[in-house]
């Protein structure tokens, strides 16, 4: 081993050749990080958007447990304002698995009255309740996330076991600390925890494994032809739930979407990446944060994300 | 050498680019330190931050009247994550950080200073194949920076940096500078640190504000020849290659993979031979140390039972099988003998394993507000495997300034000590010194579930290998 007592010292290249590559190791630390949550809960559950995240999750889940199948459901919330496409690609995924589906539906409650439609349509903040509905009555003690560090501020703060409190609160104050790959998920009665296993991995690293483990996606992250208008910023697609205004023009471009939510809140970025290969070198070469260029949800203050997870957001 | 990242990098750069490892370092120091400046500048300078970031960084510095001359971005700003730690100017919690040359991938562990700086240092130091801890070049080597080099000492860090920051504050004086080192050095030799093989100690004269030796090196440091920042971290062996030395494998046991009828759909309509399944049984873990290969002999240590030895039938990965794994790869084994094999049992190389014991000697890094005391019931999180235990006594607590060990009864929030604890089942315990995984448990506290303490195995007294780890 070489020691770098005086400055003179040469720095030797980095052997590179018995080392596994960043992507296994981020894979190998989900893998585990999926495994203890599975070994030490009594009912785990997966957050299934159908989004790029939370389809690599299952993605792991199935290598941790090959040859069995992945011993626990998925939980969607439906805000109701899905992408046609998405939620077919869901339920084309759970059938190819034989996993159960729990659907948490935004719809249900608004039209019981338990939540109200806000003024300016989005329906992403409005998740949290149904959400915490379905961990109650299904007694799900731990939620797999697809949540990643490099998202946000603040997740850039939240560890790969997340303590959440009976109201579903998270309180980044008062944190356990995380040390080593041990992982401390006690909780009491009422309490669960959101589990992160893919923390550390950047949007990057999503895609190249989704190009190296061929894994399929919902067709909207890949280029096509969409008709859109213009709306703070973002091209926003022409759907039932997302309408043009006066004075907004509505044209046929070339987009796709890097993230995949409510569609009355998430825009697409004009792209000519048609393969997930195109993805990974428009990504690389990209100048904004993936939220940040198609969001509106995290925009609406500067610590849009802190306020929603303190009550319970994902 | 190169500071392109692979964020700027063209397609066919990234096409032929080797595929890039993972490091792991973290930072300490306070915010007076410039640690946060360091960390912003590190994380600019290497193309990290993209363009809306910076944008509402700049639009925030310009709030808040920072700028001036220096060209009006509070670099700062970039790892204040909270509401909280925004309004107040300070760093509360452990940040993570991600950024890539295109030779490594990098994760930060960004740790604050000021407050609870054991606790941070402890969690960051946990996984980190390096640290850089600051210090600011007016100041020197400060009690805070012996607290930091004896916790780093104390975890085993392989590699410690100091950066000794606003070099451009002394006007870029080489002797300013080689006196903090010849410091440095100083206290690393008390300490053991950087001359007992295992970990080492560079430093190096930065301007976190100005960038002089960040990622680039400085002109205006013409006296110093080494390398900037970037490059030692691009540079510097991880530790795992650092343990790839050890040939003890070893496997704690997460679950049983044993699917009988439940096998994967998309396994099965994949061709997967349903017959030759139906009595599959794997171990599934991720290998802490070491390599293993199929026909190996190992021994699998269950708690109160004398070691059973048997041979590696099989290593399988999702579909694969292979011939061999190493750490930290996560994998599933098979076994030749039908033992019966649970979660908390390890599987190590036959014959390379001590004794499972029911007493634990151990450093204790203690995190709560909740001190211990002798005679109070914990549990203890050693591997896969939760046990109850009983802390027999508190043997002194570590003076981090002068590295002497005081007499004490209790340990509190931050301070570092030993104890004896008794365990109500024997635990494969080995010592942190030479197993920087099987040698670290948890403190938990069995009434809330709480982290109280990151816990090192040391040796039994008297059992000492090397006095100068005995703190």
């Amino acid at each position: 081993m070489s020691t770098y007592l005086s400055e003179e010292t040469q720095v030797t290249d980095a052997a590179v050749s018995t080392r596994l590559s960043s992507l296994d190791t981020l894979e190998s630390e989900a893998i585990h990080i999926i495994r203890e949550v599975v070994a030490e809960f009594e009912k785990p559950a997966l957050l299934f958007s159908g989004g790029k995240d939370s389809v690599v999750m299952l993605h792991l889940a199935t290598k941790a447990f090959w040859p069995g199948k992945v011993p626990f459901p998925v939980l969607h919330v439906d805000t109701g304002h899905n992408f046609p496409e998405v939620i077919d690609f869901r339920d084309r995924t759970v059938e190819r698995l034989g996993l159960k589906l729990v659907v948490g539906s935004v719809q249900e409650f608004i039209d019981r009255g338990e939540l109200a439609e806000r003024a300016d349509g989005t329906r992403n903040p409005l998740q949290t309740v149904p959400l915490l509905d379905a961990i109650q009555q299904n007694k799900f003690d731990a939620v797999f996330g697809g949540g990643r560090r490099d998202e946000d501020k603040a997740r850039a703060k939240e560890r790969i076991l997340s303590l959440r409190d009976e109201f579903g609160q998270w309180d980044p104050r008062n944190q356990r600390p995380e040390l080593w790959n041990l992982y401390n998920g006690r909780h009491t009665v009422g309490q669960h925890v959101r589990a992160f296993p893919i923390s550390n991995w950047t949007e990057l690293d999503i895609w190249r494994y989704i190009e190296r483990e061929n894994i399929e996606l919902p067709g909207l992250y890949y280029a096509h032809e969409r008709e859109v208008f213009a709306r703070d910023g973002m091209w926003r697609a022409v759907g039932e739930v997302s309408q043009p205004r006066d004075g907004e023009d509505v044209i046929t471009k070339t987009v796709r979407y890097r993230t995949v939510g409510d569609m009355s809140c998430t825009g697409a970025v004009e792209s000519n990446a048609f393969t997930v290969s195109d993805v990974v070198v428009e990504v690389a070469a990209s100048t904004l944060t993936e939220r940040g260029a198609t969001r509106a949800d995290d925009r609406i203050s500067e610590a849009a994300m802190e306020d929603r997870k303190k009550d319970g957001y994902f | 050498m190169s500071t392109e990242t692979v964020l700027s990098g063209s397609a066919g750069g990234l096409e032929t680019a080797l595929p890039t490892t993972l490091f792991r370092f973290a930072t300490a120091g306070s915010v007076d330190d410039g640690k946060s400046t360091l960390v912003g500048r590190l994380l600019h300078d290497s193309k990290a931050i993209l363009a809306d970031t910076l944008d509402a960084v700049a639009r925030t510095s310009a709030d808040r009247g920072f700028g001036g001359e220096k060209g009006g971005i509070d670099l700062a700003l970039l790892t204040d994550g909270l509401r909280a730690e925004r309004e107040q100017g300070i760093t509360i919690d452990v940040a993570y950080r991600y950024f890539a040359t295109d030779r490594r991938s990098f994760i930060l562990a960004d740790c604050p200073g000021h407050v609870q700086y054991t606790k941070n240092t402890v969690t960051g130091a946990s996984t980190a194949d390096a640290v850089v801890v600051l210090i600011d070049a007016r100041k020197g080597v400060l009690e805070q920076t012996r607290r930091h080099l004896s916790v780093l000492q104390l975890l085993r860090v392989a590699h410690v940096i100091v950066a000794v920051n606003k070099i451009d504050l002394v006007d870029f004086s080489e002797s300013v500078f080689r006196d903090i080192e010849a410091d440095v050095q100083q206290v690393g030799r008390e300490l053991g640190l950087g001359s007992d093989g295992i970990s080492d100690l560079l430093v190096v004269p930065v301007s976190a504000l100005d960038g002089d030796n960040v990622v680039e090196r400085s002109e205006r440091t013409p006296w110093y020849t080494g390398p900037a920042l970037l490059e030692v971290l691009e540079t510097l062996p991880a530790a795992d290659e650092l343990e790839s030395h050890l040939e003890s494998f070893r496997f704690p046991v997460q679950l049983v993979v044993r699917p009988q009828g439940a096998l994967a759909p998309d396994a099965v309509a994949a061709g997967l031979d349903v017959e030759a399944y139906r009595d599959y049984r794997a171990y599934a873990g991720q290998i802490t140390e070491g390599s293993v290969k199929v026909g190996d002999q190992v021994s699998v240590l269950t708690p109160g039972q004398a070691p059973r030895t048997t041979t590696v039938a099989g290593i399988d990965f999702a579909g694969k099988s292979l011939e061999e794994a190493a750490a930290p790869q996560s994998v599933a084994v098979r076994l030749a003998d039908e033992f019966d094999v649970a979660r908390g049992d390890t599987i190590a190389a036959a014959g390379t394993v001590r004794e499972a014991s029911a007493d634990l000697y151990a450093a204790l890094c203690w995190l709560s507000p909740k001190p211990l005391r002798e005679g109070q019931k914990v549990l203890v999180k050693h591997g896969t495997r939760t046990v109850q235990a009983l802390v027999r006594s508190v043997s002194g607590k570590l003076d981090l300034a002068s590295f002497k060990l005081e007499g004490a009864s209790s340990l509190e929030l931050n301070d570092i000590g030993h104890a004896q604890l008794r365990l109500a089942a024997p635990l494969p315990l080995e010592n942190y010194l030479h197993h920087r995984r099987t040698g670290a448990f948890l403190v938990i506290d069995p009434l809330d579930g709480n982290t109280l303490a990151a816990g090192l195995v040391k040796d039994h007294p008297g059992d000492h290998e090397d006095e100068r780890y005995s703190i």
